[in-house]
This record gives structure tokens, C-alpha cells and sequence, in this order.
């Protein structure tokens, strides 16, 4: 028995660039990276010294608010460089790979012998807890917590997303046993997302929703709102299915490989693919000679809510694709590429563009260029038509501008993840930095609400 | 020559213009720095283009319509035939209409390049739609300084006082049309403003214009109102009055816009052409338009269905079609800034500003033009309607908690 859920609302974002459906596998790198800015709000106390020799699994560091989420090095090899700011605050650190993966050990059951106590603390050892976000805040679950659920999504909407299903088709069966291991943590409050038709459906032991539409439709923001929206006072936990898969293997081996598939993708790669990497993997590995031009911005993640790199940054800890476009630094003549032209190369969810009359198999090549400058707010309504969440997007972004906290409560800010207004803010005529709006309103609601 | 004028350089405190010039002829190189790496093409100088296209039927209308009503004046003639000597006639409208599109942009941007300069920062677009919108609610014998006067308070009390694009809570424009309305109301109504030259034909010879009306289709109704309905000094019923009136104002001449008015605001059709640009671009709002008109004709059917006066007794199809209405519910209501921002908001903000309008203009003669009126009523109360839709959207919130 599954509920459907149709996504009316909202934007496929057609990019050049979509990853073949070949996996390639690429060697671990010399140097892999973990850093604790990939997790909002954390503050890192490290148990390691530079130099010292570590397993994959060996704690890195742990969150210095609650000892018990712990931080994992993805690789074995010796602590090479603890890289601090300038006031001292660590921005990562980098570890030697001795590229054999020796992995510490784990004591494990199977998942049904396995209480529900013993399954948080092999995932919070195991340092696989931090892939466990919750909402509201958007950060990593805190273990203390009782869940109203957590909820998996297995599909992924976003511009030249990875495809689970292909990714995950020979592991199927870790898949099931990480949402077994689940299962137990939650009791039964497991709620899985999948596309009509995909293997996910097969899936025992969740609850299974139908998500039909266009992204974000895959956004775990969205299928919460729609499935069971979290309110004040509660919590909602999310995970990405390839990290279940990841508990699915620890369950099963009773170790981690610290490896993930991801898609490799944009208008700028010569061969869009997917790859076989190492997590905090160099990316400059994972993309030899496969750029084109030099004039280009590497991001870690999608093209809406990922991070920006430099060549020789590394991958993020949750994301699960590198995508590469051209950077638009460059002046456009009003008439010609800009403002007042045709506009044939622009891809706009207004009608202000002929484009949108092209057929829907048409992609785009679209560049970093904001295409205007900043303004107040000006044009209403056009947020809305992205934003499928009973949530006023425009004015929820304007209590978060002006911090006002029983407004932004009031207006749902507890159900929300800057991610949820990627597309707001993509199609906002006025240029506003949505995201980084919400993001601030969340800071201001974790340390005065929460 | 950027160099020059960015911070530290020679012509620093001129960034703001130059800054204006070089992002009108190239969109800048500007990138994505945080958030979403990639943006949608549109910008608000695309948006605000869009409007002022959208506004070129009614323009070039506007001009033409000045053009036959000022050689009707100069012929003492108010049976001109409308579609003889276009070309003359197009040639005197552009001599009036310019002049004052000139002054009202002139006089507006200055005043914004001098906030902006102040304020640091380049032309924000919001005033390009505004100077060419005030322009067009002017009468067509209005003195240029008047123009640029009303320009002034609007720029600056209507607007740049609260912040500037995007933070004023009236519509400029017609901020623009009120404080003449209310300052000159002997240059902004009455019957002697409304063709070009008129007035000062009367001043120079009174006995010149004798028999010659250069009144509006709501002046003359207005008229009926004060006194007895009259046609042609004797006392008539009603309905016989209606039937003058719609014989000198047939449905299709106002509908077409061959009648007196202000600049840009008489002819229907041409707002509707704008209308088809706003609403297939989705600059316009389309809810606000059509509850716009709703709303007005559903005033109308009620005030016929009170009757007893030729204004109330006018058809109520009638009322869409002649004075600003249909110029106000698709380019002023339409404002985003001013109007109600939530979707189901815009439709009662919408039906109650035609609503508004026509209760206005039939029931209070001394405002023959009750559609400004009502739209800038409506924009104050714009955010008080939001307030209850955003209260709803709270309240199904809190409800959900309550449940769980």
C-alpha cells in the first residue's frame, strides 16, 4: 500500500551535461580531506594529533556540544595537516591515504538480534551518524532526540542528480537491511519515497510514498511537508539512501569503506559519468582531464545548494555529485546576451524569455552570471509558483531578513532547510540570496529557540 | 575607465551613474558568490522593460487621440471625423505628449540619480514604469510644471522617503495623479482641461468655443447627477438621458478610445493589448485584473438595479469602458509593490478596488475619477488583506499542532 504525492509546483532546471549511465571506479586519493565545515553549527574537538596513524573508522573528532557524534577518517594513512584559520578554527583536516583501506572492526548482529540502543550506539561509533540530518535546523540528528519518523528519499530531483536506482541496483540488499537497522532505531516510523515503478518500492519494513512531479519533488523538505510536517517541539530525521546502503554493509561486514558512488556531471566535464570514489576525495582526482576550459567553478553537490570548490578542494561529506559549469565573469552587451536581448540561450521560469515555448527535451548551458543585480524585493508570486510547501515563502524569507523570531515561527520555519528555497531563490528577479537568508533565520532560531 | 570611478578614485561620489550607464548597455560580470550557483535570466530591468512595452499601444493611442482633440478644439468642432489627417494629427498629439513624457522622466530620474548618489548606490528600475505612467494619467492640457511638480512629490514623498524601489506603499504614479488632483483641482477636472488648447482659446475669446463641450464621458455624467438630467436644456426622464449619452459616447468609440480623457487612459482596447503583454509575460497579475473588472461590474449591475438617476441607470458594461478604469485595474492595480503580495489576497484587493471605483465615481459626482481613488485606497489597505490571508496561513499551522 503506498500514498501518492504529486508535485505540481516547482522546476526542472535542464542543464547540458547529464552523467552516462557507466560507473568508472577511481583510486583512492593521496590526500583525503575531513572537514567540520561541512556540518553547519558543529564545533569540532579533535582526538587526534598530526602524525599519528589511522583505520578507516578511527574517530577524527567529535562534536564538542554532545561527545557521543563522533567523526570518522574515510581512509587510512596518517593525519597529515590540521588546517586552522586564522583565528584558529579548524577548516579541515587532511589525512595521508596508504590507499589499503584497513578498516576498523565493528561488533555486529544481526539486525534483528540488535536492540534499539545497540543500533544508535554502533552508528554514533561507527561514525556514520552525522549522514543523519534532522529537521528543524537542518543539521546533524541529535541522538537524544525521539524522531517522529525518518524519512529516506530515493530519488534525487535536482539538476543532473544522481540516479539511486542505478547506482544502488547491486545493492539492493544492504539497502534493505540499513532500513532494517532503522526500523529498529525508529519503530516502525520509516518513511520511504520513490519514484512509480523503481525498485525502491520493493523495499520491506517502511512505509512507502509515491512522489510523482518535478523537482524539488526528490527534496526530503518537500515529502516531509507532504507526508507528516514536522512542528514545533518535534523532530524529523533524514537519510540518504546511499548512506543506508552504507549501514546495510556495516551491518553485514562489520566494517565501513568509506566509499560512495556519485555522478559527475555540467556542461563544462568532456565526459559526464559516474564514479567510484573515496569519501573527501581530491577533486582534482575525480576529474582528470575531464574539464574543459580553465575558466570554470567546480561545485561539490548540485548547482542550487552546493558548495563551491577550487580544483584542488574536495568533495563534500553529503554530497553525492560534482558538478562543473562555466563561470560568468564576464560583461554581457545589453542588446546581444544581456538584459534586453533575445534571450535564447536563458533559461527562465518567467515567460520574460523565448525559451520557454522551446520543447521540454531542450538543455541549457548556464553559467555562474546572477544576470542582474541585487534589489529590494520587487515582483510577488513568482516564489510561490517553485515553492510546492503550504508555507509562504516570500514572507517567511522577509521575517528571516528582518529576525523576527515569533514571525519566522509563526510562518513554518521549523519545517524548512535553506535547501527547500534553492529554486526561490534561483528564479528571484530581485537577486536575493535566499538561502543565506533562511540559514541565518535557522542560526537565530537555534540559539534562541531551540 | 571603470578605474576612475570606483572607490578611491578620481570621480568616486559619480559611481552611482556610472554605474547606472555601464549596467544599462552590459548586464555586469557579476557571479554567484553564495547559495545557488546558477540564476534565472530574468532581472528586473527585463521585468520593468516588459511594462513600459506593454504601455506603447496606449502611448501611441494617447498621442494621436491629443491630436484629434486639439485640432477639434481649433476647429471649434467636436464632430471632427476621428480617422481623417492622421498624420497631422499624430504629428500635433507627439508636440503635446512629449514634452510632458520629457519633464516627467527628466525631472523623476534626476531626482532618483540624486537619492541614489546620496545613498550610494546606481538607478534602482522602478521609476522607469512610473515616468512613462504619469505621463499618460495626465490631461492633455496640463502645464509642464505642474508635471514635474507632481513628479517631485511623488518621487520623494511617495517613494524615496520609504527606501525607494520596492519599499513605497502607494503607487507612484498615482501619487503623481492625487496631489495635482488635490493641489490644482482646476487644471486636473471640470471640462476645459481635457483637450489641448482649450483653455486658452476660452481665456482669449470665450464667445469662440460657444456650444463646443470639452468634457469627458464622466464630466457629463457627473452632470447629469448635480441637477436635473437635462439634454439640451430641457428636463428628461432617466433613461432618455442614458440614451443621449450613449449616442454621444457610443460603446464602441469609448471602447476604442476616440473620446476625451486623460493622456493615455481613453482607449480600452489599447490597455487590453497591454493586458495580453503583462499576462502572457506573467509580469501582470492576472487575478488583479480580472477581479479588477469584476468588481466594477458588479457595482454597476447593483447600482442599476437601484436606479432612479442616469448614472445609476447607466449599463454597467459601460462603466469598463470609459474614464481610467481599464488603464487603472491593468497597469496600476497591477503594481506589485502595492498590491496585495499573496495570491489569494490579490483577488479580494483586486474585486474591491473596481468595486471601489465605481461606487466612487457614481455615488460622489465631485470625483467623476474614482478609480485613482480607489486603487490608492486599496493600496493602503493591501497590507491589512495580506495580514488576514498570512493569519490564515498561521492559523492552519497551529491547527495541524493542536490535532497531533
Amino acid at each position: 500500500m503506498s500514498n501518492t504525492i504529486s508535485i505540481r509546483k516547482g522546476l526542472n532546471i535542464r542543464l547540458v551535461g547529464e552523467s552516462t549511465k557507466e560507473i568508472k571506479d577511481i583510486p583512492v586519493s593521496n590526500t583525503v580531506c575531513l572537514s567540520p565545515l561541512d556540518f553547519h553549527g558543529l564545533i569540532p574537538k579533535l582526538v587526534i594529533k598530526e602524525g599519528e596513524s589511522v583505520q578507516v573508522g578511527d574517530v577524527i573528532f567529535h562534536d564538542k556540544k554532545n561527545e557521543r557524534i563522533k567523526f570518522v577518517s574515510p581512509t587510512s594513512g596518517k593525519i597529515k595537516q590540521i588546517v586552522r584559520a586564522e583565528k584558529r578554527k579548524i577548516v579541515q583536516i587532511l589525512i595521508e591515504s596508504d590507499s589499503k583501506q584497513t578498516c576498523k572492526k565493528f561488533d555486529v548482529k544481526k539486525v534483528a538480534d540488535t536492540s534499539k540502543e545497540e543500533v544508535l550506539d554502533l552508528l554514533l561509533n561507527s561514525g556514520i551518524w552525522p549522514s543523519i540530518k534532522q529537521r528543524p535546523l537542518d543539521i546533524v540528528a541529535d541522538p537524544s532526540n525521539e524522531p517522529k519518523g525518518i524519512f529516506i528519499s530515493s530519488f534525487d530531483s535536482s539538476p543532473l542528480a544522481p540516479d539511486y536506482s542505478f547506482i544502488l541496483k547491486e545493492k539492493m540488499d544492504q539497502v534493505q537491511i540499513g532500513l532494517n537497522a532503522l526500523n529498529q532505531l525508529a519503530s516502525g516510523k520509516i518513511h520511504l519515497s520513490s519514484r512509480k515503478n523503481s525498485d525502491f518500492t520493493k523495499m520491506q519494513n517502511v512505509i512507502h510514498h509515491n512522489v510523482d512531479g518535478i523537482h524539488p519533488a526528490g527534496n526530503i523538505g518537500t515529502q516531509i511537508h507532504h507526508i507528516n510536517p514536522v512542528n514545533k517541539g518535534e523532530f524529523a530525521w533524514s537519510i540518504n539512501i546511499q548512506d543506508v546502503a552504507a549501514i546495510g554493509q556495516l551491518f553485514e561486514t562489520g566494517c565501513l569503506d568509506g566509499k560512495k558512488c556519485i555522478a559527475v556531471g555540467g556542461s563544462e566535464i568532456k565526459h559526464p559519468a559516474y564514479y567510484n570514489i573515496h569519501s573527501g576525495s581530491l577533486l582534482s582526482d575525480i576529474l582528470k582531464d575531464n574539464v574543459v576550459g580553465e575558466n570554470v567553478r567546480y561545485i561539490s553537490g548540485n548547482v542550487l545548494t552546493g558548495d563551491q570548490k577550487s580544483a584542488n578542494g574536495y568533495i563534500g561529506f553529503y554530497h553525492n555529485q560534482i558538478t562543473v559549469i562555466p563561470e560568468g565573469n564576464e560583461y554581457k552587451f545589453f542588446l546581444t546576451k544581456g538584459w534586453l536581448g533575445l534571450g535564447f540561450d536563458k533559461f527562465s521560469n518567467s515567460r520574460l524569455f523565448p525559451t520557454f515555448l522551446l520543447p521540454k527535451s531542450k538543455r541549457f548551458t548556464l553559467d555562474t552570471n546572477t544576470n542582474g543585480e541585487e534589489r529590494a524585493f520587487v515582483v510577488t508570486g513568482e516564489l510561490e509558483k517553485v515553492f510546492p510547501f503550504d508555507i509562504l515563502p516570500m514572507h517567511l524569507t522577509k521575517a528571516a531578513i528582518t529576525e523576527d523570531i515569533d514571525g519566522m515561527e509563526n510562518l513554518g520555519i521549523y519545517e524548512v532547510a535553506p535547501e527547500d528555497f534553492a529554486l526561490c531563490e534561483y528564479v528571484c528577479t530581485t537577486k536575493i540570496n535566499i538561502q543565506e537568508k533562511i540559514r541565518h533565520g535557522l542560526d537565530l532560531i537555534a540559539s534562541e529557540c531551540m | 575607465m571603470e578605474p576612475h570611478f570606483i572607490k578611491g578614485g578620481k570621480y568616486e561620489k559619480w559611481n552611482p551613474l556610472f554605474e547606472t550607464m555601464a549596467t544599462f548597455a552590459f548586464t555586469p560580470k557579476l557571479v554567484t558568490t553564495k547559495g545557488s550557483h546558477i540564476r534565472d535570466g530574468v532581472d528586473l530591468k527585463r521585468t520593468m522593460m516588459t511594462v513600459i512595452l506593454a504601455l506603447i499601444p496606449c502611448l501611441i493611442f494617447g498621442i494621436y487621440n491629443t491630436g484629434h482633440w486639439e485640432m477639434a478644439v481649433s476647429e471649434t468642432n467636436r464632430n471632427l471625423p476621428y480617422f481623417d489627417a492622421m498624420g497631422a494629427k499624430f504629428l500635433t498629439g507627439l508636440g503635446i505628449v512629449m514634452p510632458v513624457v520629457i519633464v516627467s522622466y527628466g525631472v523623476g530620474l534626476g531626482i532618483e540619480f540624486l537619492f541614489g548618489m546620496i545613498r550610494g548606490h546606481s538607478l534602482h528600475e522602478g521609476f522607469l514604469v512610473s515616468g512613462m505612467l504619469i505621463p499618460l494619467t495626465m490631461p492633455a492640457d496640463v502645464p509642464l510644471w505642474m508635471v514635474g511638480l507632481a513628479t517631485a512629490f511623488a518621487v520623494i514623498i511617495g517613494k524615496e522617503i520609504f527606501g525607494g524601489t520596492g519599499m513605497n506603499v502607494v503607487n507612484i504614479a498615482l501619487t503623481a495623479r492625487a496631489f495635482l488632483f488635490f493641489a490644482y483641482p482646476t487644471s486636473m477636472s471640470g471640462d476645459k482641461v481635457w483637450m489641448s488648447g482649450l483653455g486658452d482659446k476660452m481665456a482669449a475669446n470665450p464667445e469662440s468655443v460657444d456650444g463646443f463641450s470639452g468634457a469627458t464621458a464622466l464630466g457629463d455624467l457627473a452632470s447629469f447627477m448635480s441637477d436635473k438630467a437635462t439634454v439640451a436644456g430641457e428636463v428628461v426622464q432617466s433613461n432618455v438621458a442614458v440614451q443621449s449619452f450613449s449616442s454621444e459616447y457610443t460603446a464602441w468609440e469609448s471602447f476604442a478610445g476616440m473620446i476625451p480623457g486623460s493622456i493615455g487612459e481613453t482607449s480600452t482596447m489599447a490597455c487590453l493589448l497591454g493586458a495580453l503583454v503583462l499576462v502572457l509575460t506573467g509580469v501582470g497579475s492576472l487575478r488583479i485584473i480580472l477581479s479588477f473588472f469584476a468588481g466594477g461590474f458588479i457595482m454597476g449591475l447593483l447600482l442599476n438595479a437601484i436606479g432612479g438617476n442616469p448614472y445609476l441607470d447607466l449599463p454597467a458594461y459601460y462603466h469598463l469602458i470609459i474614464g481610467g478604469f481599464a488603464f487603472g485595474a491593468i497597469f496600476m492595480a497591477t503594481d506589485p509593490v502595492t498590491a496585495s503580495q499573496t495570491a489569494n489576497g490579490k483577488i479580494i484587493y483586486g474585486f474591491l478596488g473596481g468595486f471601489l471605483a465605481i461606487m466612487i465615481r457614481v455615488l460622489n459626482p465631485a470625483y467623476p475619477e474614482g478609480v485613482f481613488l480607489a486603487i490608492l485606497f486599496m493600496n493602503i489597505m493591501a497590507p491589512i488583506i495580506d495580514h488576514y490571508i498570512v493569519q490564515g496561513n498561521i492559523n492552519r499551522r497551529l491547527k495541524r499542532l493542536k490535532t497531533t
